[in-house]
C-alpha cells in the first residue's frame, strides 16, 4: 500500500466512525447516560430512514423531510417515554430488554404496514450531489463530506449539552441517583423524558440524514443495533468523549481490517472490543465500578 | 374452502383466513386414504419464506405469484381445494431445520414451497432430504448443491442455479474486450459459487482475474473496498450482491467515480427489482439472468398485465419462479388427479413438465430438476432491465455429482 492508498483509507476509516458516531449518538444518551437498554434503536434508526423516504417524497426535498419529520418523531418518541418506559425505571433491565423488544416488532410491523416491503432511496440533493477527485479514478462523494461535518456538529453539541449546561448537570445526576435527585427538587420524569425523546430523535435522524447513501429497507436497523452498542460499550458507559473516541477507533480498525486481514474483516471491530475491554472493563472513557 | 386466499389480499388476511379455515381442514384431515380425497380434502401446500427483513420483498413476490397463478387456473390443485400454511423463514439459517421440521409434522403438508436464502436452503434440506417427506420446490435458492450433489426425486427447483447466470456473466466480459477483472462480493454460498462461476467462463475465455474481494455477509459499508479496487485499476469488476446491499453498493460504485473508468458487471440479482431505487448509477449495467422485462411474448405480456392488475405493481424474476412453481404444482396434481399418494407418477409428470407458459420463456426440467432455460443478457435503461440478447440459449447446469443423471 502506498502513502496517497493509505491516506485515502485513512479517509475512509475516519468518515465511517463519523458515520458510526452518528447512528450511536442516540443511544449514548439513551443507554450511556440514561442507563436504559434501548434494543429499540435500530427501529427508530429505521423508521428516521422511512419518514424521510414518505416525506422527501411528498416535498420533493430532503431539507423540508427532516424538518417536518422530526417534531414526529420526538412526539412518538415522548409518548413511548411517557407511558411505556417510564414504568419501568424502578425495576429489573430485563423488563427494558423485553419491552423494547416488543417495540421493534410494533415498528416493524408498522413499517411493512405503512411502506411494504418494497426496496427504496432517497436521492442526494442536488447541491451536494457533487464527487472532489481523490486520486486519478476515485472521487470522494461531497455528501459523504458533508455528514462528517453535520456529526461533528453533533459531536460538539451533545458534548458541551451533557457537559457545560443546566440541563446536562440534571440529566447526570438524575442518572446516578434518581431518588436524589428528585429530592433536590428537580423534575426527574420530565428531564428523563426529553433526554429520551432527544436520543430517539438522534437516532431516527441518523436514518434520515443516512439515508441518501443507503438504502430504504425491512430489517435495515438490525445491523445498527449492535454496532452502536459496541461504540458506546467502547467507548465508556456515559461518555460522549469516548464514545466518539470508540466510534473513530472502530472506524478505522474496520476500515484497515478489510483491507488488510480480508479474511477476518467481520472479526476486526469484536476483537478491538474485547482487547479494549481486557485493557480497561469500564471502556476508554468510563469510569471505574465502585 | 377453496377461497383460502384471494388475489389481492394482505398477508395479514390471508393468516386470519388460514386460522378460520385450519378446524375444518382438523377434521377432514382425519380421512386421507385415496376415497376420501375424492371427498375433495384440501391439498396442503407449505410456505416457508421470509415475510420480514431484507428478503421481504422476494417472498412476497413469489408467494403473490405462485397464488395467481393457482387461482388462474381455477384456485384448485388436481380437483383438491387448496390450503397453504405459511411460515416466515426470516433472513439467517439459524431457525430453517426446526421451522421446516414444522411444516412436515405439526401442519402436515404435502408439498413445500420454500425457501429464497441459499443458506436456509441447506437447513432445511436437513429435514426434507429425507426419504417420505412432502414434496419440496425451491422457487429460488440457487445454492449449486441442491440440484448436484444434494439432488433427490422429490426435489424441484424452479429458479436457477448460481452457477447458470454467474456462468453466462463471465462469458459476456470476455466478450466486451475486457481483459482483467476484480471480483467483490458477499461471502456465502450464493457469492461463492457465482463467482466461482464466472471466474472459470471469463478466464476460459482468455481473461484473467487479478484479485478477488470478499465482504462479509451481510456488510454494506463498502468504501474501503472502492478505494482498493481504484488503486487496482482493473477494466471491470465482477459483483453479486442483491437487495439493500446492491442498492448500496450500484450507488456507491457510481458515486466515487468508479464507473468512468471501470465496468460493472454481474449476476441479474445487482439490478433486478432494486434498479428504479438505484436510480441513474444502474443506468447501462449489463447483467445476466434467466428474465428480462422487455421479452414481449404474448405469455409474458399476459402474466405482466394480470400480476400487475392483481398486485398494483410491476413483476421481478422472483415473481416468474413464484408463478413457474405453480405451473408445477398445477401440472403434477393434474397428472394424478390429486392424489398426492400416487409419489412415484406425482414425481414423474413434474420432472417431465414442460413450462410453454411461462413468461421466461419455454423451459424444461433437468435431469437434476433444476430449470433449463435460456439466459438473457440485459442492460438497465430508465431502470427496466431490457433484454439485448440470449447470452445461452437452454443452459444446463452440469449437475456434477448428482445421482439421478445417468
Amino acid at each position: 500500500m502506498d502513502i496517497a492508498q493509505f491516506l485515502v483509507q485513512v479517509l475512509n476509516g475516519v468518515q465511517y466512525g463519523f458515520l458510526l458516531f452518528l447512528v450511536a449518538s442516540g443511544l449514548t444518551l439513551i443507554f450511556g447516560i440514561m442507563g436504559i437498554i434501548n434494543l429499540a434503536h435500530g427501529a427508530f434508526y429505521m423508521f428516521g430512514a422511512y419518514v424521510a423516504f414518505w416525506l422527501t417524497g411528498v416535498t420533493g426535498s430532503l431539507a423540508a423531510g427532516i424538518l417536518l419529520g422530526l417534531p414526529f418523531i420526538i412526539a412518538i418518541g415522548f409518548l413511548i417515554e411517557r407511558f411505556a418506559i417510564s414504568f419501568l425505571y424502578s425495576r429489573d433491565h430485563l423488563y427494558q430488554v423485553l419491552l423494547t423488544y416488543g417495540l421493534i416488532l410494533i415498528f416493524n410491523e408498522m413499517q411493512k404496514i405503512l411502506w411494504g416491503t418494497d426496496f427504496y432511496s432517497v436521492p442526494v440533493p442536488e447541491v451536494l450531489s457533487g464527487s472532489i477527485p481523490l486520486t486519478e479514478n476515485q472521487a470522494y462523494p461531497v455528501y459523504r463530506l458533508f455528514i462528517s461535518l453535520v456529526c461533528l456538529g453533533i459531536a460538539a453539541s451533545l458534548y458541551l449539552v451533557i457537559g457545560r449546561t443546566r440541563l446536562g448537570m440534571m440529566i447526570r445526576a438524575g442518572a446516578s441517583n434518581r431518588e436524589m435527585t428528585q429530592a433536590l427538587g428537580v423534575d426527574i420524569t420530565k428531564v428523563f423524558s426529553v433526554v429520551f425523546s432527544l436520543g430517539a430523535a438522534l437516532a431516527a435522524f441518523s436514518g434520515m440524514i443516512g439515508a441518501p447513501v443507503s438504502a430504504v429497507y425491512p430489517g435495515m436497523g438490525d445491523h445498527i443495533l449492535i454496532i452502536s452498542f459496541v461504540v458506546v460499550v467502547i467507548g465508556g458507559i456515559g461518555s460522549i468523549k469516548g464514545a466518539f473516541i470508540g466510534a473513530m477507533l472502530i472506524g478505522l480498525a474496520d476500515t484497515f481490517g478489510k483491507v488488510l486481514l480480508p479474511e477476518l474483516a467481520s472479526m476486526t471491530i469484536y476483537a478491538l472490543m474485547a482487547l479494549v475491554l481486557l485493557w480497561r472493563p469500564q471502556g476508554l472513557f468510563g469510569r471505574p465500578a465502585t | 374452502m377453496t377461497k383460502t386466499v384471494t388475489k389481492g389480499a394482505s398477508r395479514r388476511q390471508f393468516m386470519t383466513g388460514a386460522a378460520a379455515t385450519a378446524g375444518m381442514a382438523a377434521a377432514a384431515s382425519f380421512v386421507p386414504t385415496r376415497f376420501a380425497i375424492g371427498a375433495k380434502a384440501p391439498v396442503k401446500v407449505g410456505i416457508m419464506l421470509p415475510f420480514s427483513g431484507t428478503y421481504a420483498m422476494l417472498g412476497n413476490s413469489i408467494t403473490d405469484a405462485m397464488k395467481l397463478r393457482i387461482e388462474q387456473a381455477g384456485g384448485r390443485l388436481g380437483g383438491r381445494p387448496v390450503e397453504y400454511a405459511t411460515i416466515d423463514s426470516e433472513w439467517t439459517p439459524a431457525k430453517g431445520q426446526i421451522k421446516a421440521n414444522k411444516l412436515v409434522k405439526k401442519d402436515r403438508v404435502d408439498f413445500v414451497v420454500g425457501p429464497v436464502h441459499s443458506g436456509i436452503a441447506m437447513a432445511m434440506s436437513k429435514v426434507l432430504l429425507r426419504d417420505r417427506m412432502p414434496i419440496w420446490i425451491i422457487p429460488n435458492a440457487g445454492n449449486n448443491l441442491l440440484t448436484r450433489d444434494h439432488c433427490a426425486p422429490h426435489v424441484f427447483r424452479t429458479s436457477f442455479t448460481n452457477w447458470q447466470s454467474a456462468h453466462v456473466a463471465g462469458e459476456l466480459m470476455a466478450k466486451e474486450g475486457v481483459k482483467t477483472v476484480v471480483t467483490c462480493t458477499w461471502k456465502y454460498a450464493a457469492g461463492i459459487q457465482m463467482m466461482e462461476a464466472g471466474k472459470a467462463s471469463f478466464e476460459k475465455a482468455g481473461g484473467k482475474v487479478i484479485k478477488e474481494i470478499w465482504v462479509p455477509f451481510p456488510d454494506v459499508e463498502f468504501q474501503a473496498y472502492l478505494s482498493e479496487i481504484a488503486a487496482l485499476k482493473p477494466d471491470a469488476v465482477f459483483s453479486f450482491y442483491s437487495g439493500g446491499g446492491a442498492i448500496k453498493y450500484v450507488k456507491e460504485f457510481a458515486a466515487a467515480g468508479l464507473r468512468d473508468t471501470i465496468k460493472l458487471y454481474g449476476p441479474g440479482f445487482l439490478t433486478e427489482g432494486v434498479s428504479r431505487a438505484q436510480g441513474e448509477a444502474a443506468e447501462g449495467i449489463k447483467t445476466a439472468l434467466h428474465y428480462a422485462d422487455n421479452l414481449g411474448t404474448p405469455e409474458d405480456n399476459a402474466f405482466r398485465a394480470a400480476y400487475k392488475k392483481a398486485y398494483g405493481k410491476d413483476p421481478n424474476v422472483f415473481s416468474v419462479q413464484g408463478y413457474d412453481t405453480g405451473s408445477l404444482l398445477l401440472q403434477g396434481m393434474a397428472a394424478v388427479g390429486g392424489d398426492v399418494g400416487a409419489r412415484a407418477d406425482l414425481i414423474d409428470a413434474m420432472e417431465t413438465a414442460t413450462f410453454y407458459d411461462s413468461p421466461r420463456g419455454v423451459w424444461r426440467m433437468s435431469k437434476s430438476h433444476n430449470p433449463i432455460q435460456d439466459i438473457y443478457i440485459r442492460r438497465v435503461e430508465k431502470g427496466r432491465q431490457i433484454s439485448v440478447g440470449i447470452g445461452a440459449k437452454q443452459l444446463e447446469d452440469p449437475g456434477t455429482g448428482c445421482k439421478m443423471i445417468a
